[in-house]
């Protein structure tokens, strides 16, 4: 048979029985519907988490340190670290940031610069957190509301505040803030021969502390007046802490130059390689989040300690591969249920149409083509039924989406998307419901081609 | 047909049995026959003597428990179903009794769905299905549905129908079974011209004696499966 015949005598065979195969359809529909989204909450979830992961900045950020410094909290690793003699271990020093920047899938290396410092603004002082910004995390979303701008350039005496501590300085308008002028005070870190950096203004020419002996050095109170250009809500990267949270943010270029005292200059005090720079923490960034592990790998093996949010998401990545099976079990269950509609139906069909292929083959028609036939009508109801069941599941997904937000806009919560119905899903369903039927229709098929006319047609 | 075999129709110790438990009924049972080309023959024989199933035995609805039956010169026993299929669609044409029309298809669509399973393609079908309607006086009707037709009506459609492959052979099983006795006349006539102007071999089962001795031109008697007796008619030949 030509396929437009079998396609047309499909047809009218469908419109035939109606409202049967209308109803047969429709739970095909609520089948292909229940599975498009419970998949497509599954992926909804699953982009919003990888969202938010990966907008906090925190997936393509490697933090190195020393195995000099700490001790590591996995147990595993700890008992791995243990044989390295910490007083041989390589200190994270400037030519280590060399080495890490040479690490292929490395953007950039920067100082983790956080410090407790004391600043005045308007003839108050303040204590707050202070903490340095690489250019780059301007992309990072705690920038994406923020009032005021960003740092001018990696340099500039800029600062950027957050929003409570703006408040802080200015309890009623708090914006007014920007474009005012704050003074950071901090101690620098003065080589016995060195002299203090430019732009930084000497508050007291004599060293507070001074230390005698080879390539020891000085600490120097000094100040840095800053223009707050921009208020933001929460710190950026901010995920991973909870106590130091920084309240002033200045460019981490800028802190570099300032040279100011680390917690490492104390510790490298008393240690064998005194006086020698070296760094608390390096932020390393990672062009993208797939190219963090092998990062990772790389930095061990320079002899570093490594820690980034991969780490902690490898049991959620774990997490959502079960829970898409899961939705997706459930979801198939609807559609198996309809499977056999359409057994009951495509047999009933049989049935009732015994003279009618007993007519056909009496007049020609093979066993193929009945079979075919059937098949057909299976796979039209498959394909109906997956088209409207994609659109159903579509509109359940907009109206779970349209609910939840209103949920969270009563909280006065931002809107979110948690429901996703990517195209090959879309395709995907259309495609698993066309062959769910013909797999159902293989049996009524069967039956109807096996029909023996001479039976069918023996009595009226 | 191109080299003319001397039987359209050549069955030879035919038989077709069917088990139901112990029993073995033989519905046709040992039966040789042979149909001329273009010859008109009659299948009479008392309810339940085996005629409709030795029909469908020439019409390769049916396949024969043993023997052997050639029709055009092919054995159907060796056909695969598909080969069966495709002579049902081609070298023979079947009518019968309830005329067996799809209540749910025009008329028109009835007489096509053969050229469906040929295969033919559908911008000829039109007109082969609109001659083939004519020539049995229904082309105002094509848009009908067999309930809206008479019996008669209905029966001159699944006539079209059966033609409509151009086959060489007409099977029809009783054909005038449940029409009056006009009405009857008429599709008698009807297949008459197939066998006088379209030379179409035709087997027709009947009950009706008289019909068969008008029409046929061999009378083939059959009981219990076994065909009895054959006596040549002397139809009222052209006139
Ligand atoms: N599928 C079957 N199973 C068992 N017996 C059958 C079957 N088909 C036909 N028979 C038997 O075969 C015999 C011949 O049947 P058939 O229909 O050929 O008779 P017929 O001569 O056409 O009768 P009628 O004039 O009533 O149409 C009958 O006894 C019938 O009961
Ligand atoms: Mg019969």
């Amino acid at each position: 048979m030509k396929s437009y015949d079998l396609l047309e005598l499909a047809g009218r065979n469908l419109r035939e029985s109606m409202l049967r195969n209308a109803l047969t359809t429709a739970g095909i529909s609520i089948g292909v519907a229940s599975l498009v989204a419970m998949l497509s909450l599954g992926a909804g979830l699953q982009d919003l988490a990888n969202r938010r992961l990966s907008k906090s900045g925190l997936f393509d950020t490697v933090y190195v340190t020393s195995l000099r410094d700490f001790r590591e909290s996995d147990p595993d690793q700890r008992k791995q670290e243990r044989k390295v003699d910490v007083s041989k271990a390589r200190a994270l020093d400037d030519a280590a940031r060399k080495d890490l920047a040479t690490i292929p899938g490395v953007l950039e290396v920067s100082p983790e610069v956080r410090f407790m410092g004391e600043v005045r603004y308007a003839d108050a002082t303040h204590a707050a957190f202070v903490a340095g910004l690489t250019q780059s995390a301007k992309e990072n979303e705690s920038f994406d509301g923020m009032k005021g701008r960003f740092f001018a350039s990696a340099t500039a005496p800029e600062a950027i505040v957050q929003l409570d501590f703006a408040k802080d300085l200015n309890e009623k308008d708090p914006n007014s803030v920007i474009g005012q002028e704050l003074v950071l005070r901090y101690a620098e870190r003065q080589s016995m021969a060195g002299s203090s950096s430019p732009g930084a203004v000497a508050d007291d020419s004599n060293p507070n502390a001074s230390l005698g002996g080879g390539g020891g050095f000085s600490v120097v109170r000094k100040e840095q007046p800053l223009k707050i250009v921009g208020i933001i809500e929460q710190e950026p990267f901010g995920g991973m802490r909870s106590i130091s949270r920084a309240r002033v943010f200045i460019p981490s270029q800028l802190v570099e130059n300032l040279n100011m005292m680390q917690y490492s200059d104390m510790r490298g005090l008393t240690g064998d390689a005194a006086g020698e720079k070296t760094y608390l923490a390096l932020v390393v960034r990672v062009a993208s989040a797939g190219k963090v592990q092998q990062v990772q790998d790389a930095v061990k093996k320079l002899g570093y300690r490594t820690f980034s949010i991969l780490d902690a998401t490898k049991g959620l990545r774990r997490f959502f591969t079960v829970l898409d099976l899961f939705l997706g079990i459930f979801g198939s269950l609807a559609l198996a249920v309809a499977s056999l509609a359409i057994i009951n139906t495509l047999v009933m069909a049989v049935l009732e149409r015994r003279r009618e292929i007993g007519i056909m083959k009496a007049i020609g028609a093979s066993d193929g083509d009945v079979k075919t036939l059937f098949f057909a009508e299976a796979g039209a109801m498959g394909l109906l039924g997956g088209v409207f069941g994609v659109i159903l599941g579509w509109g359940i997904g907009r109206a779970i989406n349209f609910g939840t937000n209103l949920w969270l806009q009563r909280r006065d919560m931002p809107p979110e998307t948690i429901w996703a119905s990517p195209l090959w899903l879309i395709f995907a369903a259309i495609g698993f419901s066309i062959v769910v039927s013909l797999i159902a229709g293989l049996y009524p098929a069967a039956r109807a081609s096996k029909l023996d006319p001479v039976q069918a047609l023996r009595y009226e | 047909m191109k080299d003319t075999p001397d039987f359209a129709i050549h069955a030879e110790h035919l038989s077709r049995y069917y088990t139901l438990g112990t029993a073995v009924i033989r519905s046709v049972d040992d039966v040789s026959l042979s149909v001329a080309p273009g010859e008109f023959v009659a299948l009479l024989g008392a309810s339940g003597s085996g005629k409709s199933t030795l029909l469908n035995l020439i019409a390769g609805l049916d396949r024969a428990t043993a023997g052997s039956i050639t029709v055009g010169g092919r054995n159907l026993a060796q056909m695969s179903s598909q080969e069966l299929s495709h002579h049902r669609r081609l070298t023979v044409g079947m009518v019968f009794q309830s005329f067996n029309l799809i209540p749910s298809m025009t008329v028109f669509e009835n007489v096509e769905l053969p050229l469906r399973f040929a295969e033919t393609e559908r911008s000829s079908r039109q007109d082969v299905v609109r001659q083939a309607l004519d020539r049995v006086e229904l082309g105002q009707r094509i848009s009908h549905r067999p309930t809206e037709l008479s019996g008669g009506e209905q029966q001159r459609v699944s006539i079209a129908r059966a033609l409509i492959n151009n086959p060489s052979i007409l099977l029809a099983d009783e054909p005038t079974g449940n029409l009056d006795s006009r009405t009857g006349g008429e599709i008698m006539n009807v297949i008459r011209r197939c066998n006088q102007d379209l030379k179409m071999t035709i087997v027709m089962v009947t009950h009706e004696r008289s019909l068969a001795e008008k029409f046929a031109q061999r009378l083939v008697f059959m009981a219990d499966g076994k065909v009895v007796t054959q006596s040549a008619a002397e139809p009222e030949l052209a006139r």
